[in-house]
């Protein structure tokens, strides 16, 4: 060995495999705006298609006259219900298997609702045409607010199900109701308690918000008449599925369709599901034979194109006067809009809701859901969360502090005194999960040393005790909140869209000098696939990260995924590449014993090749490997390296945190002041640390916005009072706290690489940190539950409600 | 619509273009000239994906028509490179620091960043949040961001980057 040999350490470093702070490939392009966006795409001959939409929340449409529009230079076209009659359109299937009016079919149920499209030379021409349509509306009474949907006398908002008592999920119990979603043990939670020595009930909104990416959604479509082809560019994060729908509901072949996702600017849910401007482009461009373009604005994008939460949860618990949890009840009122447009898998009409019971050992629960619609905006996403755990975890988390306020107990000890046991996992819940693996006290007492909780709690103390003596006009509070989460959807035992299981897939092609391709069914919106994924693959096969080039999006040459939502992408996709990797990995072993003259059982592994048992000089590495695989395999073998995995996960991943929010809130304003936020996260296998601090920076940014003041808002008419970045809560740098990052690594049983899912975790957990604290602030005055957002005007309201303001 | 005749220098490069009097500045960028780098967020003035550098002021070219800028100098995205085409203090400050996710504020708030540290060459943390507070981003909560712009202008300062401590 002379002093060029390269060391272990240099060796395994030159990878930069899992574990390393690996800086992002896509940074290259982006820093230097060379990003490619849907809208960055400009086609020969491309038109712009822009909607008619409607001013009112429910109306009639007496008649849309496009005359006048059709007389406006550069105009070409008025699609409306009529015209996408004529091929069947004017309604789609949604996800949640409600169907949804592409444009308004005899009425309109929703403010901004898409009325008709103009089709002209370019956006500016197709503006001048809306602003022509004529359209003749009949105001009819409006429905809002949920809990008065299912009045008896209740106007009917959807016609179209009239007289059906049974939806896609279940019987119907009323005009305005979707479907009803139990789960559980109704009869021993009853029993439980009736049993209790203390319960708790409280109705805790999780008001109606909208993940608002910095993208808009937007597409081009272009149909080719002579190959009876359709492109499809768009801001999709579940590409393969959009090729899929699109294939059912437009009759067109599946191989004939290319549906392609290109750079994504941010998704956070919004980009999961069809929305009638991808119908209309397709439709334009079928009927003008030129590619159509639809980019919507920022108004249209938060007050159309879904929103997320609006569940309004009836929570009990029942426990000893010890405090240990023997039951849970919850009644949800989930307020959908229009159209049940919810991109949950179609089996879970409340997504996975019933991770309820958190990360504490409840004997017995029992949740039901009612679903029901309103004049708002279609949707119900998974807003950065795995389909509705965001508000299960709120619902778990704000009871906790409920019941440990109500017992006198402090609500870290409260849920240390229930958590599920280390050595309980896999653990059986009682709504029918089986988490993975866990150790929630260790990262509980890690949160608390790293904090000074009890410091805290002695802070707390005398400062409320100067503000009973009026010696300050500030309250703290201290909001803990520990989550458990579910993510990975997921095992096609219990997880399909559409009758398509949700497995993901990878394809890698290693090529003659040691370089090679990754081609994967998920889609990076911001994630770091193409630097995140290589590192996995650098590790199971000791080829530099540098050296694999990961391609996603394009539904012609990756293999079929279910893309990346629901913090999916590690658990399935992140699953599928180490599996395909280790494919490589096996042929890769054949082909050295061949060239070293070994049985393959006497080769191990060694960071970046193979060595023989014994002799360690005796080596092969992965890239002569590379080379050897075309042109001298073992005889029979086929030559080429490469492998194909679709990875069907056995279980999902339960990533969990332990975090805390310490906050001021001067009652005289309501103004508040984030004093410090400390999140740990146990993702298990962390594969890029960097990365995972980021997701969780920007996670507990969307939580801080959610909790504290960003909402999508209606007045009684129906009118959207939040619908631009005037009125919706987008914090700045200025807002935005620091954050304080921790960890434990907990790995998954079950995944390849012992990985879990991270990205949606600080929403998760953020959201009733940031509740909590606001909660916690005001309980010494006599409060038991303030609903969210928390801004400055409801922070007064409350501290004038409590009376501190009494002369 | 009658069309205008525009001009204006880009990026150290003389341009010209036909317009309507109502074309966004940012509309003239994009579909114009095909600098795709400079994005459009909102349209109201609030988001800061579309901000450009118009005669040493930071501009939301989403805000402003073309036929404004007739004879202007402008800086974009596609032109903060070295002039050996190696990424700015800046550009790697983003990189080095993970000041981006999905990269679509990135231009925006590069180019109010370069502004802001000529403005100021050394601000502190909290002129730094102020600086850029015109500028949304929906992935990074601002504090790699923070410390990109740190990391460029002890760069530009030629001082060792201390990375503020956790």
């Amino acid at each position: 060995m002379n002093d060029m040999t390269p060391t272990r350490e240099q060796r395994e470093a030159k990878l930069e495999g899992m574990g390393c702070k690996r800086k992002r490939v896509e940074d290259i392009r982006f820093t230097q705006g060379k990003g490619n966006y849907v809208d960055d795409l400009k086609l020969p001959g491309m038109l712009h298609g822009d909607f008619v939409r409607s001013p009112h929340a429910h109306a009639r449409v007496k008649s849309i006259n496009s005359e006048e529009a059709l007389k406006v230079p550069g105009v070409l076209a008025v699609i409306t219900a009529e015209t996408l009659k004529t091929v069947n359109l004017a309604w789609m299937p949604t996800l949640a298997g409600d169907v949804q009016m592409v444009l308004a079919d005899g009425k309109v149920l929703f403010q901004n609702q898409e009325v008709a499209f103009v089709v002209a030379t370019d956006r500016y021409a197709a503006d001048d045409g809306i602003n022509k349509v004529v359209v003749e509306y009949e105001p009819l009474p409006v429905v809002i607010d949920p809990f008065k949907a299912m009045d008896p006398d209740a106007p009917v908002l959807r016609e179209d199900p009239a007289g059906k008592t049974s939806g896609a999920h279940g019987p119907r119990k009323h005009h305005n109701h979707v479907f009803e979603w139990t789960i559980g043990d109704k009869d021993l939670t009853d029993a439980a308690f009736k049993k209790a020595d203390v319960t708790i009930k409280e109705m805790l909104s999780y008001h109606r918000t909208h993940p608002s990416p910095l993208e808009t959604c937007q597409c081009v479509c272009s149909f080719d008449k002579i190959r009876g082809e359709l492109s499809i560019w768009g801001t999709f994060q579940a590409p393969h599925v959009i090729r899929t729908v699109v294939a059912l509901i437009a009759k067109i072949p599946e191989h004939k369709i290319h549906v392609i996702s290109p750079d994504i600017g941010g998704g956070f849910g919004n980009k999961v599901g069809a929305y009638p401007g991808y119908i209309c482009a397709a439709v334009a461009s079928i009927v003008t034979g030129k590619p159509v373009k639809w980019v919507e604005d920022r108004i249209e994008n938060l007050t159309a194109t879904s929103f997320a939460r609006d569940y309004h949860m009836t929570t009990e618990i029942a426990a000893t006067k010890e405090g240990k949890v023997t039951g849970l009840r919850v009644h949800v009122l989930a307020d959908h809009g229009a159209f049940d447009a919810c991109a949950d898998p179609s089996k879970w009409p409340a997504g996975f809701f019933n991770i309820v019971t958190g990360s504490y050992d409840f004997p017995t629960a029992h949740v039901a859901v009612d679903g029901i619609y309103t004049n708002k905006a279609p949707g119900g996403v998974a807003y950065r969360c795995s389909f509705r755990v965001t508000e299960a975890a709120y619902c778990i988390e704000r009871g906790m502090d409920i019941l440990a306020q109500k017992l006198g107990m402090d609500p870290a000890e409260l849920r240390l005194k229930n958590f599920i046991k280390p050595e309980q996992f896999p653990y059986h819940s009682a709504l029918g999960w089986e988490y993975d693996s866990g150790d929630y006290h260790t990262a509980m007492k890690k949160m608390m040393e790293s904090v000074d909780y009890a410091g805290l709690r002695k802070e707390q103390a005398a400062q409320r005790e100067a503000f009973k003596r009026g010696e300050t006009r500030e309250i703290m509070g201290l909001g803990v909140s520990f989550f458990t989460e579910i993510v990975g959807a997921g095992p096609s035992k219990n997880c399909d869209i559409l009758g398509i299981a949700m497995f993901d897939s990878c394809e890698i092609r290693m090529h003659p000098t040691g370089a090679g391709i990754a081609r994967v069914g998920s889609k990076s919106q911001g994630q770091g696939h193409e630097t995140t994924w290589a590192q996995i693959i650098a590790t199971e096969i000791g080829i530099p990260a540098d050296d694999i080039m990961v391609e996603e999006g394009n539904t012609d040459t990756a293999p079929y995924g279910l893309g990346t939502y629901g913090s999916r992408s590690t658990p399935v996709a992140g699953a599928a590449i180490a599996m395909a990797a280790r494919k490589i990995k096996a042929k890769a072993q054949m082909i050295a014993a061949y060239k070293l003259e070994v049985h393959e059982g006497d080769l191990e592994w060694d960071i970046d090749g193979f060595r023989v048992k014994g002799l360690p000089e005796k080596t092969m590495s992965m890239k002569d490997i590379c080379w050897a695989a075309y042109n001298s395999v073992p005889p029979g073998m086929e030559p080429g390296l490469e492998a194909v995995s679709y990875y069907d996960p056995p279980n999902m991943t339960y990533p969990f945190g332990a975090y805390i929010c310490v906050m001021n809130i001067d009652v005289d304003t309501g103004v508040y002041r984030i004093r410090r936020f400390y999140a740990l996260d146990d993702c298990g296998t962390r594969i890029n640390p960097m990365i995972i601090e980021g997701q969780v920076h920007g996670g507990l940014t969307e939580a801080f916005a959610i909790a504290m003041g960003q909402e999508i808002r209606y007045d009684d008419e129906g009118n959207v009072v939040t619908g631009s970045f005037m009125d919706f809560f987008m914090p700045t740098a200025v807002e935005t706290p620091h954050w304080e990052t921790d960890f434990t690594v907990t790995p998954s049983p079950h995944h390849p690489i012992g990985a879990k899912g991270v990205g949606e975790s600080p929403n998760v957990g953020g959201v009733p940190a940031f509740s909590n604290a606001v909660n916690d602030a005001f309980s010494f005055l006599g409060s038991t539950h303030i609903q969210m957002p928390h801004d400055y005007w409801r922070n007064w309201r409350a501290a004038k409600e409590l009376g501190v303001f009494a002369a | 619509m009658a069309k205008t005749h525009v001009t204006m220098k880009v990026n150290g490069a003389e341009v010209e273009g036909l317009v309507e009097p109502r074309t966004l500045l940012v509309h003239f960028i994009r579909e114009n000239l095909l600098l795709t780098g400079t994005h459009i967020g909102c349209e109201t003035t609030h988001c800061g994906a579309c901000t450009v550098d118009i005669d040493g002021m930071s501009v939301k070219s989403c805000t402003m028509f073309a036929v404004q800028a007739q004879g202007s100098d402008i800086t974009t995205i596609e032109g903060i490179a070295n002039a050996d085409g190696s990424l700015s203090a800046l550009q790697e400050g983003f990189r080095m620091m993970h000041g981006l996710q999905c990269g679509f504020c990135t231009p925006g708030m590069i180019l109010r960043a370069q502004r802001l540290l000529q403005e100021n060459p050394s601000p502190t943390e909290a002129e730094i949040r102020m600086g850029i507070s015109g500028n949304f981003c929906r992935c990074t909560g601002y504090q790699n961001i923070v410390k990109a712009i740190q990391y460029a202008a002890a760069k530009i300062n030629g001082v060792q980057f201390q990375e503020a401590a956790e």
